[in-house]
């Protein structure tokens, strides 16, 4: 996991003997990553840790989240974003240098001769190219490791309707299935002129009157596909986001960390019409006993709820 | 050389002077005034797209749905969108290479004068037709600008008529496009080589050959649209054959080099601005030319930057993000001349400099989140938040938009001949720049902490940057007011004299400040020479 | 007289209002109109006639300004590289528009179908929805669209109509380049006979065009709503055959130029335009024999 690049580049490129040399440069980049953990710090204690947190996130930045996926994404994110404030840093320094330095009402002199630098003009395109580099090679890393969906223990079709989705699960739980809508609390308070002050619902928007429910420690692959138009299913706390298309599946895998269940919340990812702001995403993580109690029970209503349903 | 000099009709061939009433601007062929009623016209769209925009920012303000159903919502949205771009930033650059170019390249006029008028009267009717859709049953296009399938085929009787607009809007935009190209090409004065064009001209030359290939591109995409709407073709359609994706694909092949065409211009005006009020020549003029060359050439090659949670290929998306990275390099490049035509000049901070000034800060700031947007692991948590929304107005307001107004600024006084306050330009400028901040910059936390981008309501914890956000969005709103009166007064002729070079920068680069302020109606009616010191 | 032309064609020359431009963007709105009214049903199709009408009086109207101003000799050589460039700016955003439909045949082709047959990653899309789909092209998709009962449709195959039109077409580019070098030379009445003879042949090609038309939609089963391949078979040939008899009628507005002695071996920029234009459409026709015909 590409935690930091400092790291992350000595371990994999450089000789070992080079080590030595290059402990200035990797010094730096781990106080980088002190400072980085610092900043991740500073947000858990301004927001609520987001494992507890009804909410998708804690304020400001990206969730670190409860998978590897999305801490392996946090990572690559600080990382990129630490790396563009240096450049910042730098740049706009020798902006702010040059306003401050060169006025003409503090009598500077222009030098007119100073047309153009070759040699200057070649480091500024080579020093960047490298810092790409730099950036670029973890992040080919980690793409190859979120494609790898094999060996996934448990499979859920995700159907999108406009606006709801719908979760069938295959295998060991086959035929169990729900539609999961927006929680009716919020649909009421949504109303224009509902008089329902949002603050008065709990999880206003991110609330479903059926969660999917997922094992922890296992990995759940989602098989996505819409009935109507483009949806898009994306929980922060997982780092995952994948469009669902008519006609097409698309493949997504979470991986939650075992201790980390609980509900996790998210909302439909792309424009899908009217109600496109309100078609959430809750998944209530269990432990993988709590899942499989959960299916069985599931699995034991089947045959009731279907005959309600032919009923209705 | 294409001229020795120039002829006019017979009946009106001695006399300098423009024809009265309307005819002056229904018949128009003179570049100044086809230039005018662009600009008036993406003045006029700016504040319509405003407007909408204000509307968005209201139903924003705090959470709960208090001005407007979801799906007027989303008509905002698209619509603000879609006004912004091809009402108010095109048309805005066309009207001043209108201008400028002719001006810049010694030239008595655009190459083909009436091709130059039509490509400007069939903007206000395409939005005719666009805007128009308010009236009609089931109201404006709601899909969002990028006009996906299968969900803009939902779209009721507006939807002949969106398509129809955009046709419009290419038609105007490749027509445009082939002026710029022809008049700079085929209408320099002899003494003036390419590589002492000004950088005005040249990135707006390279932005004509960006629209020409890719706006009937859009066109192409947009008639598929049609056609599976009205005429069962399956191209977007799985059961046929065909794959919305497909669509995403063609639109964004448009629509990157489209961003482009949205910035280059701007850059071409900072590279006027910043050497004049440095009083030092453009540092490495050369390389910030094949730099923009590189920038146009790479925008070709990254459009899949948009779809990577679309579900691409592995090897796609690994090439699109490196493709991608690779246009920091050139950027930079641009950047950091910039940085050293101001090092060791002598500078002043002019309305027109400190836009400028603001530009690139806030341009850099706008492009290192494009950078982040790159990286596609992290571009899945990204992907259609705030994030990318906070991205692209860092590139297009204080972007694209403080280039416009750097340029309206800076040559004002030239087209009107009067000077306008300093002061209230002044106080424009730092009212934007603080407004601009408090507005957009919170949209990145936003984005980080889980916000999606087109709701029209929010979970409660996005509500306190929403609401600094709206209230960053009225203020500069409100600024741009400033903004509308200041130009209004120099074109009624209101204030000082201005001279003709306008500025004293101690080094005037480029033969439009040869000419007196306002310029003879006609031009160069023969070639000029350079002035001495013409320099990039 | 031949003092005061050679005085003014050393000038440039700016047009100075005129009333086509903003009669050519009425016309244009107003065909939207009608289209619109129409595709919303709002009015039956006869809303379109206006804006044709309209149309066709204004390539009357501003050619004839354009011709005119041409034979007065206004226009010296700085002009005419004006047009010409524009010209050729102009074709090459149309190759751009064409290769956008290209883009999604080849892309259609190539990816969407082996996808929805369960190709490479994608083999979940049939397994879960689209089971009996097998690809391969030609095809009109997995739901089989199409207006014959059964699913099924038929082909044209390359070397029936289509060869002969190919035939036909590089036969036509071959005539107005021999036209063009009659024009040269000054042989006229060769120039007459060749340009005309390219238009004939043009629109024979269209006559074939349509016959093939009328032959797919009532016994092939192929028709524009036949899936993928009937999308990207119509809408490019489709566009091909509408640019080939615009390129025809302009053909036969030259021919009468030529009759009645326009011009000269130095100055025909229209002349030009109009063969850059058909070689244009010759080469989009060679694309579209290979790889919609052909391959
Ligand atoms: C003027 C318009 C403009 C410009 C100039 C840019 C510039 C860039 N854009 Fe942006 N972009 C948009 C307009 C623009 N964009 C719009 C409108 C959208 C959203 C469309 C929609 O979905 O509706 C979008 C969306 C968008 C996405 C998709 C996000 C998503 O939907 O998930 C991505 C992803 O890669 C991206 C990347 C970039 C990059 C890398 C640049 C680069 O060109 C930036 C380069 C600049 C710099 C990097 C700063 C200066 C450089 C230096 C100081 C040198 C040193 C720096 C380094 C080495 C890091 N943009
Ligand atoms: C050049 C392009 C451009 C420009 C200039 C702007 C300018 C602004 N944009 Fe926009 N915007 C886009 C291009 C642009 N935008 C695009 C491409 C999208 C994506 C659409 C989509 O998702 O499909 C978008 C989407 C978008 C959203 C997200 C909507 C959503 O996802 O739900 C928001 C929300 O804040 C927003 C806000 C603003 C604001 C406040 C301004 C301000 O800068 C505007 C300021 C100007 C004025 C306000 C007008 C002048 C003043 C008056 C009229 C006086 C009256 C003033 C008051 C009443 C206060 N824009
Ligand atoms: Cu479903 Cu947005
Ligand atoms: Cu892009």
């Amino acid at each position: 996991m590409p935690r930091d690049c400092g790291r992350w580049w000595v371990d994999r490129i450089l000789p070992k003997g080079f080590k030595i040399e290059m402990s200035m440069i990797s010094k730096w980049f781990s106080r980088l990553a002190l400072a980085q953990t610092a900043l991740a710090a500073a947000s858990a204690v301004a927001g609520t840790p987001s494992s507890l947190s009804p909410n998708t996130s804690n304020g400001y930045n990206l969730p670190l989240g409860v998978t590897e996926l999305s801490q392996d994404i946090y990572h690559i994110h600080m990382e990129v974003f630490w790396i563009c404030v240096a450049i910042a840093v730098v740049v706009f320094g020798a902006m702010i240098y040059s306003l401050v330095k060169f006025r003409k009402s503090q009598g500077a002199i222009p030098d007119t001769a100073m047309v153009h630098s070759t040699k200057v003009e070649i480091i500024w395109t080579i020093i960047p190219a490298l810092i790409l580099v730099v950036m670029a090679v973890p992040a080919a890393e980690l793409i190859l490791k979120m494609e790898d969906s094999r060996n996934s223990e448990v499979t859920i079709r995700v159907t999108a309707y406009q606006w709801k989705w719908q979760y069938q699960y295959t295998g060991a739980g086959e035929g169990v299935g729900y539609f999961s809508t927006l929680a009716r609390e919020s649909n009421f308070a949504r109303r224009l002129g509902s008089g329902i002050d949002p603050n008065s619902v709990a999880n206003y928007l991110l609330d479903v009157d059926h969660p999917l429910v997922i094992p922890s420690g296992k990995k759940v692959r989602l098989l996505l596909t819409s009935q109507d138009v483009i949806h898009a299913w994306w929980i922060p706390d997982f780092g995952a986001k994948r469009d669902a298309f008519p006609g097409f599946i698309s493949e997504l895998w979470i991986l939650v960390h075992p201790g980390s269940e609980g509900i996790y919340r998210g909302q439909c990812a792309a424009l899908c019409g009217r109600d496109h702001g309100f078609m959430p995403i809750v998944v209530d993580v269990r432990t993988p006993d709590g899942f499989d109690k959960w299916l069985a029970e599931q699995k034991a209503a089947l045959k009731p709820a279907q005959t309600a349903q032919v009923l209705n | 050389m294409a001229y020795a000099s120039t002829a006019h009709d017979a009946h009106d061939d001695h006399h300098d002077q423009p024809v009265k009433g309307f005819k002056r601007w229904l018949y128009a062929t003179n570049h100044k005034d086809i230039g005018t009623m662009y600009l008036v016209f993406a003045m006029i769209m700016f504040f319509v797209g405003g407007f909408m925009a204000m509307l968005i920012r209201a139903e924003l303000f705090k959470p709960g749905l208090q001005l407007m159903q979801p799906e007027f919502f989303n008509q905002m949205t698209t619509n603000h969108a879609l006004v912004m771009i091809f009402g108010a930033v095109m048309p805005a650059f066309v009207g001043l290479a209108n201008w400028m170019i002719p001006l810049q390249v010694g030239a008595p006029d655009m190459a083909l004068p009436r091709m130059n008028n039509l490509s400007f009267w069939i903007l206000p009717f395409a939005f005719t037709l666009l805007l128009g859709t308010f009236f009609v049953p089931g109201g404006m296009p709601a899909g969002g600008w990028t006009m996906y399938p299968p969900l803009i085929l939902q779209t009721g009787a507006a939807f002949p008529m969106l398509i129809f607009a955009v046709h419009l809007m290419g038609a105007s935009s490749i027509m445009g496009a082939i002026n710029v190209i022809v008049t700079i090409l085929n209408m320099r004065t002899p003494a003036m080589t390419l590589l002492k064009m000004p950088l005005f001209a040249w990135t707006w030359l390279i932005t004509a050959y960006l629209l020409i290939a890719v706006m009937p591109v859009l066109a192409g995409a947009v008639t598929m649209l049609l056609t599976d709407h009205f005429f069962g073709t399956s191209f977007f359609n799985a059961a046929g054959g065909g794959d919305p994706l497909m669509f995403e694909h063609i639109f964004w092949f448009f629509g990157h080099p489209e961003v482009y065409i949205m910035i280059l211009p701007a850059f071409g005006i900072i590279s006027e601005i910043l050497p004049t009020f440095s009083r030092k020549p453009l540092f490495g003029a050369t390389s910030m030319i094949y730099a923009v060359a590189s920038i146009a050439f790479l925008s070709f090659i990254v459009w899949g930057h948009h779809m990577f949670a679309d579900g691409m290929p592995m090897a796609a998306q690994l090439f699109f993000m490196m493709s991608t990275m690779l246009i920091a390099v050139p950027t930079g490049v641009k950047v950091f001349n910039w940085t050293a035509t101001m090092w060791r000049g002598s500078l002043s901070f002019e309305p027109p400099m400190l836009f400028a000034i603001g530009f690139l800060f806030m341009f850099s700031i706008g492009g290192f989140s494009g950078l982040m947007l790159a990286i596609v692991p992290a571009d899945f948590q990204y992907q259609n938040s705030y994030f990318v929304v906070a991205h692209f107005h860092y590139v297009l307001v204080p972007g694209a938009i403080f280039g416009i107004m750097a340029a309206v600024y800076y040559w004002l006084p030239k087209w009107t001949g009067v000077m306008y306050s300093m002061t209230l330009a002044k106080w424009h400028f730092w009212l934007s720049t603080v407004f601009v901040n408090v507005l957009f910059f919170p949209q990145h936390f936003l984005g980080l902490a889980g916000m999606p981008r087109r709701i029209p309501d929010y979970a409660v914890q996005f509500a306190d940057w929403n609401m600094v956000s709206s209230i960053g969005g009225f203020g500069f709103g409100l600024s741009q007011l400033l903004f509308a009166y200041l130009v209004i007064r120099c074109m009624r002729g209101e204030g000082k004299k201005a001279t003709a070079a306008v500025w004293d920068g101690a080094m005037q680069h480029g033969l439009e400040w040869t000419l007196p302020s306002p310029p003879p109606y006609h031009s160069f009616t023969t070639p000029p020479d350079l002035p001495h010191q013409v320099h990039l | 007289m031949a003092q005061a032309h050679a005085h003014e064609a050393s000038k440039y020359y700016i047009p100075h209002g005129s009333p086509w431009p903003i009669y050519a963007a009425v016309t244009l709105f107003t065909v939207m109109l009608g289209a619109v009214s129409t595709l919303n049903e709002w009015l039956p199709a006869y809303s379109l006639i206006p804006g044709f009408v309209m149309l066709v009086f204004l390539f009357i109207f501003w050619f004839r300004t354009v011709i005119g101003e041409s034979q007065a000799g206004i226009y010296n050589a700085g002009v005419d590289r004006s047009f010409r460039l524009g010209m050729m700016w102009f074709i090459f955003s149309e190759v751009m528009f064409f290769a956008a439909f290209f883009g999604a045949l080849f892309y259609a082709r190539t990816l969407v179908v082996p996808w929805l047959a369960g190709d490479g990653t994608k083999y979940l899309t049939k397994l879960l929805l689209w089971k009996d789909y097998q690809g391969g092209w030609p095809t009109n998709g997995p739901a089989s669209i199409s207006p014959r009962a059964n699913g099924s449709f038929e082909t044209i195959p390359a070397l029936g109509l289509p060869a002969v039109n190919t035939a036909i077409l590089l036969t036509s580019g071959v005539t107005i380049t021999i036209a063009h070098h009659a024009l040269l030379t000054g042989h006229r009445t060769r120039l007459a006979i060749f340009l005309a003879a390219t238009f004939l042949l043009g629109f024979t090609f269209v006559g074939l065009q349509a016959t093939e038309y009328h032959e797919a939609y009532t016994e092939l089963g192929l028709q524009l709503g036949t899936g993928i391949y009937g999308s990207t078979f119509f809408m490019l040939t489709g566009f091909h055959g509408l640019h080939v008899t615009i390129g025809a009628i302009m053909l036969v507005v030259i021919w009468f130029r030529v009759l009645n002695g326009h011009f000269t071996p130095k100055s025909h920029f229209a002349f030009e335009g109009v063969a850059w234009y058909w070689h244009f459409v010759d080469v989009v026709w060679l694309g579209l024999f290979i790889f919609v015909y052909w391959l």
